[in-house]
């Protein structure tokens, strides 16, 4: 679920295809930066209503998806 | 019982480094750099102290307000790149102004232009100050690890100055702190004593640029959302929005998040680069000399830094 959701935010920003992006797509190929990255990270706390802390390097949508997954089961 | 402003005037070293010469002293390029900060280039002091660029902003400040420096009854400045620990730069300005009114500086980093402020209307509000002469100042250039690429492309030198007089034109502000040095901090020199076992860090500018960015983001749109609710207004109510100048990607993340028209927010950073307390005076002082900020306009300012700090605020110019 925060994978697809995530996809959908990728694919807005980068202005590609949902279909394109995967868990194993890397950031850097999408063109998405680390300052890219926080800011995805707080337009899911905002729609999500939770606060996020990307204390980690993700370097790949699914680690991504991950990460943010266990920040919400804690 | 606030103030109104009478005049303003800004100064930055003539030399210009551009992002093609940061290419060559570090290993950056200029379309990462415009694409990360919004960066073109910078103005960097080659002789000129801190005080120096106050004094250049002072002068032409005081000379549109038609007012002389012994009217002044107050300087403060706004610097976190003073020359000297002491004598403040609001002291070295008003030795070369030759004014004789007391004169303190103000620290709270890329949020001490609006900080200043405040301490404006606070000394207004006693009664026993007419005239005061607010400065933002600073040379980064010296507090920066010009070896450091992800900090040395983003500080930039210069001052601007604003003469205020006794009014009502400061409406509402908010001034925020967090308080802690994980995020950002410039650490102090530790000295020689041979009893002080602190391991002494570099003395240039540390920042985390991720952690910066989102409390940066979420400061401006919280502090100018409550701003302007304090005032009574709506966004669309605002004229013009002069936010610090960190990085335009902060600035675009948070013009998305607010309903103020886009074409209000106002910005210089491709040419000045951050120059932390100077950095919004600049921006207005530009606005006034294009005739783009009237008497009467309604103005957001919204700042954040080290500290952690944020501040806004809401005045008519």
């Amino acid at each position: 679920m925060i994978l697809e959701k995530l996809i959908q935010l990728l694919a807005d920003h980068a202005e590609v295809d949902a279909s394109t992006i995967k868990a194993d797509t890397t950031f850097e190929s999408l063109g998405i930066d680390s300052l890219d990255t926080v800011e995805l990270v707080m337009e899911l706390e905002e729609e999500m209503g939770v606060e996020l802390e990307l204390d980690e390097k993700v370097g790949t949508v699914g680690e991504l998806a991950k990460f943010i997954e266990g920040k919400i089961e804690a | 019982m606030s103030f109104r402003i009478v005049s303003i005037g800004g100064y930055v070293p003539p030399k210009v480094v551009t992002n093609d010469d940061m290419e060559s002293l570090v290993d950056t390029t200029d379309a990462w750099i415009v694409e990360r900060t919004g960066i073109r280039e910078r103005h960097v002091c080659e002789m000129e102290t801190t005080s120096d660029l106050a004094y250049e902003a002072a002068k032409i400040c005081l000379e549109r307000g038609n007012t002389k420096p012994e009217e002044l009854d107050l300087i403060l400045c706004a610097t976190v790149s003073p020359e000297y620990v002491t004598p403040t730069v609001s002291c070295m300005l008003q030795n070369y102004l030759g004014a004789t009114c007391p004169a303190l500086d103000i620290n709270a980093a890329c949020s001490a232009f609006i900080y200043m402020l405040d301490t404006a209307e606070a000394f207004f509000m006693t009664g026993r100050y007419k005239k005061i002469l607010i400065v933002g100042a600073e040379r980064l250039s010296g507090v920066t690890d010009w070896t450091d690429r992800s900090t040395c492309v983003i500080f930039g030198d210069g001052a601007a100055a604003l003469l205020l007089e006794k009014g009502d034109n400061y409406l509402v502000s908010k001034l925020v702190t967090a308080g802690g040095d994980n995020v950002i901090k410039i650490p102090n020199f530790n000295g020689n004593s041979p009893f002080y076992k602190r391991e002494q860090l570099r003395p240039y500018t540390h920042m985390n640029g991720q952690e910066t960015y989102k409390f940066a983001v979420k400061s401006m749109v919280k502090d100018l959302q409550d701003v302007i609710a304090k005032a009574g207004l709506t966004e669309q109510d605002i004229d013009c929005v002069v936010p610090h100048q960190a990085n335009l990607r902060i600035i675009d993340a948070a013009k998305k998040r607010l309903d103020i028209p886009d074409d209000r927010f106002h910005w210089n950073i491709d040419r000045y680069g951050n120059t932390s307390a100077a950095s919004i005076p600049l921006v207005l002082n530009e606005l006034v000399e294009n005739g783009d900020l009237n008497r009467g306009d309604l103005v957001a300012l919204a700042a954040f830094g080290g500290g952690l700090s944020s501040a806004a605020c809401i005045l008519r110019w």
